[in-house]
């Protein structure tokens, strides 16, 4: 066995134990750290793949943003866990045909690969081509009418979430930094001369 | 002579000798960094005693000079403490995973041409993913110390990050458009180039000059970043006594204070590679090497300091201004404009 292998065989197993421990853990900050690291042995196992892009992004969109807003989130809410484990066997059976069906999916993609394994080996890329070079190529050439109409889709979403969440403008009082910024000490000061009193 | 000891060392480790060979490099740069985050300590309390018109450490050695040691023994002798009611282990992982980054992103960073531990060619990417990860050690010290000052300390660091990584991810992509790489030593080597080089004069064709409103977006951001001081609300000493760090002592500590040094010295030296030229010597007649790395970063590393001894701290809410407000447009508007500029005839970057 190539030492990539026994690299694979840890990052996958360090992969399946985290994201077991996502749904078993019991404190959902634990659980979303779990999620951390099976995002960071995803990457790896990408890394390993030559995807270096997405790898390093999964990292960097992943593990560094979108769990830390997560984390945000999770740390502050106080979370019941016997009242969400209430629904526990009435969600059983949905949950289960949702799983199985991932499943199923899962075993389709992989399945027909497995047994056409001549001609689905991963391409090995020529030295010298940079993985983010090309990508940046493609994605601006031949896909550049979905990439932006994913990014218009993203942007209609950060919109919506705004108004979603605005509640009208603020009533309390407010001071503008611009404003703040430009007072001088004679604006709010005034320094007066006084003769010292005398003490009778 | 070299070559025969190179050989006979390779010849005594055999097929581990690449691993040997990473190892010794990861010890040639963590070494002399941990070494430079002490006197960095030293430095910084020099500095702005100077600047307070006081005379600083003096005591410890000729000038206080063995003043960092001495620090670094205490911390090392003294107990850890883990508060009741703490998560244990994440109390205890928290540390750890604020010094990790600070001192894996300095995996790609080159010294000089050719001269680092790694050159990959998505060098920048990775340097940005591994400093995206920096924020865990403080969110998650704030949040398993179980402590009402800790926790708003955390909380406050998630937001300030996350907020400024966008304006200096912009900072650091228009950066790549006009150096055409991700790769850190091509954007030191495309320095190099225009017409102010061509007259021997690189210092104005290092991408300070074109990118002037990037480049203090970069520096601010990276102050910010690095939670230091003006935007040190995080462990604002008045408020909240230390932040996320209150809880912990000892080594513990120690390694949050050597995370935010080694930060510092990280965007110091990403300051001078990315806009000041790296290694590049600022006029025609000296030769490039290290020591205008070195001399740069320490600059950039003096600005650090200098703006501590001199700004009030930020309030909360104008730190969020600044960095949604004015950083993301300004940085918006440069990155277009620059991308105009390179697409027009005066393009000056080709």
């Amino acid at each position: 066995m190539e030492f990539k292998t026994y690299v694979f065989y840890f990052l996958s197993a360090v992969l399946v134990y985290a994201a077991l421990r996502v749904i078993t853990a019991r404190n959902p900050v634990h659980a979303a750290l779990h999620l951390v690291l099976s995002f960071f042995s995803a990457g790896g196992i990408w890394a390993l793949l030559q995807a270096e892009f997405l790898a390093i992004s999964i990292v960097l969109v992943y593990v560094g943003a979108v769990m830390v807003l997560f984390l945000f989130v999770v740390m502050m809410l106080d979370i019941n866990m016997d009242r969400i484990r209430e629904g526990f066997w009435n969600y059983l059976p949905l949950g289960a045909m949702v799983g199985l069906l991932m499943v199923l999916e899962m075993g389709a993609i992989i399945g027909t690969q497995y047994l056409g394994a001549s001609e689905a080996q991963v391409p090995q890329t020529p030295a010298g081509v940079s993985n983010v070079k090309e990508l940046g190529r493609l994605l601006f050439t031949e896909y550049v009418y979905p990439f932006e109409l994913a990014s218009v889709i993203l942007l209609v979403a950060l919109v919506a979430a705004i108004v979603l969440t605005h509640r009208g403008v603020k009533k309390s009082k407010y001071t503008d930094p611009a404003k703040q910024v430009f007072v001088k000490a004679a604006d709010r000061i005034r320094v007066l001369q006084m003769p010292a009193e005398k003490q009778d | 002579m070299m070559d025969m000891l190179q050989q006979l060392i390779q010849g005594f480790f055999g097929p581990a000798w690449p691993v040997v060979w990473n190892l010794l490099k990861i010890i040639a740069v963590v070494a002399p960094l941990l070494l430079g985050v002490a006197y960095l300590t030293y430095f910084e309390r020099k500095v702005i005693a100077y600047m307070h018109v006081r005379i600083g450490p003096n005591r410890v050695g000729p000038l206080g000079l063995i003043q960092p040691i001495a620090d670094g023994l205490k911390l090392l002798l003294k107990e850890i403490i883990v508060p009741s009611g703490s998560d244990r282990w994440v109390y205890l992982i928290a540390p750890g995973l604020a010094i990790a980054p600070a001192l894996a992103a300095w995996a790609v960073v080159p010294f000089a041409d050719g001269l680092g531990v790694a050159n990959i060619d998505a060098s920048l990417l990775y340097i940005m993913a591994i400093a995206s990860v920096g924020v865990y050690g403080i969110i998650l010290a704030g949040w398993a110390s179980n402590s009402k000052y800790a926790f708003l300390g955390a909380m406050r660091s998630a937001a300030q990050m996350v907020s400024y990584e966008i304006s200096m991810g912009f900072a650091l992509v228009t950066v790549l458009m006009v150096s055409n790489s991700l790769n850190l030593t091509e954007i030191v080597r495309a320095q190099d180039q225009g017409i102010f080089a061509g007259m021997g004069l690189s210092i104005l064709s290092w991408n300070w000059l074109p990118l002037l409103p990037m480049f203090i977006v970069y520096l601010v951001s990276g102050v910010a970043e690095t939670n230091r001081a003006p935007f040190d609300v995080v462990e604002g000493e008045s408020e909240i006594v230390a932040g996320h760090m209150v809880e912990y002592s000892g080594m513990a500590f120690a390694l949050f204070f050597l995370a935010e040094y080694a930060n510092m010295i990280l965007i110091a030296a990403l300051t001078s590679l990315l806009f000041l030229g790296g290694w590049l010597s600022p006029v025609g007649f000296l030769p490039d090497g290290f020591f205008w790395l070195a001399a740069k970063m320490s600059f950039v590393l003096f600005l650090f300091l200098w703006f501590r001894a001199t700004f009030p701290r930020y309030r909360f809410d104008q730190i969020m201004r600044l960095g949604w407000k004015v950083f993301i447009p300004v940085s918006l508007v440069w990155f277009t404009v620059v991308g105009v500029w390179m697409m027009s005839p005066l393009n000056i970057w080709k």
